[in-house]
């Protein structure tokens, strides 16, 4: 309890009132949790645009684009943009919104903590990561341009250098070393997270009263903890390969363009594989998992009702952590690994379809009786439950090595991952924005326009993913620049044509949302209210936005779970996580006033 | 009374959302229904008992969607606030998780099990003796496929012998007398109903060696001879295209599997030892 008492006084600090500690090397986790989520939306925008101009050089491939001034998109043109909108997606966005974003503002107000435990590592790991995210988008303007290897940059072709490809030189080693800062980055994170959940708890805050937000958070960041580690150590093997001579991943003999590689021997590929899965596969849970807890958080808030099932929702979670380490083969069904493995992987892949269905009914269970509220947030939430349905399910083709043989590296994987890990997890973090930013900001975003976002989103998401199912069980491989190399691909270009014009549609709807966004932060209703959605946990209990030790030195007691809606014989529906008994009973306080929940 | 936003008049949001999940469930159920876009037919045995297993994960996954989302439309319509009414109270449901926990693994291991069966057949059997070997060589953006000859022996390659330029792409050294009868073609042909035997090398960087109608992908890994096995049943001309991203020419690196009768293949073999 020593470190405990340290830790709360630590904090006792007063407001920074120059622009550059409050703003910019801000140690307030609001304001860092601001940053991050700058950070992400930047980048979703970035990673977007890249998505789009591939979707247009897939179906006109003869258009001239503006920043292709000899004429049209080279195919290494488009590998640099694939690559880099997978690596801007899963790492700029996907772990940085819902994680380090909404949890950094959010997981110490909800547990009833006046900040991180770790304030400065809480800068260091935020402009750690914006370092990353500028050597990263600094490949594009290198010599050679973008790497060409995908996200998952597989050696030898990520290991060579300039003689496999354009953009495999120095834009291949800045992406290695912008993507090393960020494992770096997230450790430090990780740590904050687990520490702060653990020690700086309030009072009455036990672990199973902690929203199931925080939840999501904790394990996330074990998660993180765990596996950027091994994905560090990986970036460090791979430019030591490129830079230094070395051969971890590069086996003797190879011949590129009838030139002997005489300075490598020895080396394995699939190291590399087995390195970046064992990161990678937790890492899809790291993107969603928040998601999870956002999600479940909303329905059982805009439902009005307890979550069905709260301690199983937990053991979901926990199960889908751990059971998430010991998956990462069957993304190397086809590698070369041993088949034997295999079995072992799919095994254990389909178990993990378990946690998933349980948290699903679950949250059918959660609506189930309630008195739904049809806020934009709830709807991104409700569109998530579709959404993780739509693609979970073909996990459970992947996971099956046979059937993996002819979907493997098609558009069927894409259509999964997308589905699940992106749309899904951007579902989340819509639903968060929605919900949270006028707590944030003191100011509500406009629920009609929402509400148009909203619907053009979801649609346009089943548009431009469900049709790629089709296309990979048709045989057509991903990470293709052009459809005229094989011959049966010309069959399916009217389906990737119609996905091209979903693209256009979902991607230009979401100006709806940037322009909202912006324009709410200084012309939005005002949020006077402290809790305008008659929320339970301890964030609706102080002003939008908080002050800055967020309880104006009032530690807050917690006296129950986080989901007591409609509970018999109360005078609210809803009864907040600090309310006295007495207070909760009879919806008075001590003195007699109504109590403003 | 404060007014809710999201309360008042959910009715036709309500509505709206439930109906779009009946289209999303109704159109994608029509679509894997007619299957407009679907697998070629399989040229082999094994690739139709993939196609069995496709299908019975179909069956189970389909049902699972089709109610899930039906389900959740059902109750964002049916439990729609009305006004300030109050939501029921319960709060989880022990023998309801525990049922459906048991039933969710029986169902997903159990299928998993059943998949396992043409898992092994392609890779724990492996290729029956007096099958036909063929060595494939990947390299950016080509597939060299070779083949032992009368003596039934690979000759000897060497990386310094390597000149696509040439002609001597995967770099056969023809003073091994071994290899002085071994034949390389661009494209691969084999005798139907005849087991067929891969060897799998990569000379650069990843490939990998895809054929949609045999329901087959492995990877070509340098520095690995990766062995796989196929019969095909039907004559014919198959595209084999590059399933793992080798580089700018990714998309062009295809070559043909070729499947002949047993005259035309030997006759092929012939011209294409006379031709090289």
């Amino acid at each position: 309890m020593a470190s405990h008492a340290e830790a709360v006084h630590a904090h006792v600090h007063s407001a920074p009132t120059g622009f550059i500690r409050k703003y910019i090397f801000s140690l307030d986790h609001k304001v860092i949790g601001i940053q991050y989520y700058f950070l992400a939306l930047f980048s979703v925008f970035l990673g977007m645009s890249l998505s789009l101009l591939m979707r247009i050089h897939l179906v006109w491939p003869a258009i001239h684009l503006p920043f292709t001034p000899g004429g049209q998109m080279t195919p290494e043109q488009y590998l640099a943009l694939l690559t880099m909108h997978g690596t801007i997606m899963v790492f700029m966005v996907l772990t940085t919104a819902p994680q380090s974003g909404f949890g950094n503002y959010f997981l110490p107000i909800q547990i009833g903590a006046e900040d991180m435990a770790f304030p400065v590592l809480n800068m260091l790991s935020f402009w750690t990561t914006f370092v990353s995210l500028v050597v990263m988008v600094a490949a594009f303007f290198v010599s050679g341009g973008a790497p060409i290897g995908g996200w998952t940059s597989y050696p030898p072709l990520s290991a060579l250098g300039e003689i496999v490809g354009p953009g495999q030189g120095a834009g291949q080693t800045l992406w290695i070393v912008g993507l090393a800062i960020f494992c770096a980055a997230s450790l430090l994170g990780a740590i904050n997270f687990i520490t702060t959940t653990i020690d700086l708890r309030a009072k009455g805050m036990t672990l199973m009263r902690m929203p199931l937000t925080v939840w999501a958070w904790l394990i996330t960041a074990v998660l993180g903890l765990l596996a950027f580690g091994v994905l560090l150590a990986a970036c460090a093997l791979l430019l030591l390969d490129r830079t230094a001579g070395t051969s971890f991943f590069v086996p003797g003999g190879l011949v590129v363009t009838d030139q002997v590689i005489t300075w490598h021997k020895g080396g394995s590929p699939i190291l590399w594989q087995h390195l970046f899965w064992f990161f990678g596969h937790p890492e899809v849970y790291i993107a969603i998992l928040p998601g999870m807890g956002v999600a479940s958080h909303l329905l059982s808030t805009f439902s009005r009702k307890p979550i069905f099932g709260y301690r199983a929702m937990v053991y979901a979670m926990l199960s889908i952590g751990f059971l998430g380490f010991t998956v990462w083969g069957h993304h190397m069904f086809i590698s070369g690994m041993s088949p034997y493995s295999a079995f072992a992987f799919s095994m254990l892949t389909m178990s993990i379809g378990v946690p998933s269905a349980i948290k699903t009914f679950n949250w059918l269970g959660t609506l189930w009786g309630g008195q739904i509220r049809f806020t934009t947030s709830m709807l991104f939430a409700l569109g998530f439950v579709s959404l993780f349905v739509s693609g979970g399910l073909s996990g459970l083709f992947l996971a099956q090595p046979a059937i993996d043989l002819a979907l493997h590296d098609t558009y069927f994987v894409v259509a999964h991952f997308h589905l699940i890990m992106g749309v899904a997890a951007i579902f989340g973090i819509f639903a968060a924005t929605y919900f949270w930013f006028p707590k944030m900001f003191g100011r509500f975003l406009n629920e009609g326009i929402g509400k148009v976002h909203f619907w053009l989103t979801f649609i346009g998401v089943y548009c431009i993913f469900m049709p790629m199912h089709f296309l990979g069980i048709a045989g057509h491989p991903r990470r293709y620049a052009d459809l005229t190399g094989v011959q049966y691909l010309s069959s399916l270009i009217p389906v990737q044509r119609f996905i091209s014009i979903a693209a256009f549609i979902t991607i230009g709807s979401q100006l709806l949302f940037l322009f909202n966004f912006l324009w709410s932060l200084w012309g939005g209703k005002k949020a006077t209210e402290m809790n305008p959605w008659e929320a339970t946990t301890l964030e609706w209990s102080i002003p939008s936005p908080p002050p800055f030790d967020n309880f104006a030195g009032h530690v807050p007691t917690v006296y129950r779970g986080p989901y007591e809606f409609a509970v018999p014989g109360a005078p609210h529906d809803y009864i907040p996580q600090n309310l006295t008994p007495a207070e909760a009973a009879t919806g008075l306080t001590a003195s007699g006033a109504p109590v403003k929940a | 009374m404060r007014k809710r936003s999201g309360c008042k008049g959910s009715t036709p949001v309500a509505a709206a959302f439930a109906v779009a999940l009946v289209a999303l469930t109704v159109i994608t159920t029509y679509l894997f229904v007619v299957k407009p876009w679907w697998f070629p037919k399989s040229i082999t045995d094994v690739g139709n008992e993939i196609d069995a297993q496709f299908m019975r994960t179909l069956w189970i996954t389909g049902i699972i969607f089709i109610l899930a989302q039906l389900i959740l439309a059902w109750v964002i319509f049916r439990y729609r606030a009305h006004g300030r009414e109050r939501a029921s109270h319960f709060e989880g449901n022990a023998a309801m998780e525990i049922i459906w926990t048991i039933a969710t693994v029986v169902l997903f291991v159990g299928l998993g099990l059943y998949g396992e069966d043409a898992w092994a057949k392609v890779h724990y059997q492996p290729a029956a003796a007096g099958d036909l070997q063929v060595e494939v060589t990947a390299q950016q953006f080509a597939w060299n496929f070779r083949y032992p000859g009368a003596d039934g022996k690979f000759g000897r390659i060497k990386p310094e012998l390597v000149s696509a330029s040439t002609g001597n792409p995967v770099g056969l050294d023809r003073t091994d007398p071994d290899g002085k009868d071994d034949v390389v073609s661009p494209i691969i042909g084999v005798p139907v109903n005849r087991e067929v035997e891969l060897i799998l090398r990569s000379q650069d960087v990843t490939h990998s060696f895809f054929v949609r109608e045999l329901r087959l992908k492995q990877d070509a890994v340098p520095g690995m001879l990766i062995h796989i096995h196929f019969t095909p049943t039907e004559v014919g001309d198959y595209e084999i295209a590059c399933a793992e991203l080798c580089g700018l020419g990714h998309y062009r690196m295809r070559s043909l599997l070729r499947v002949m009768s047993q005259d035309d293949y030997d006759r092929w073999l012939k011209d294409t030892a006379a031709n090289q």
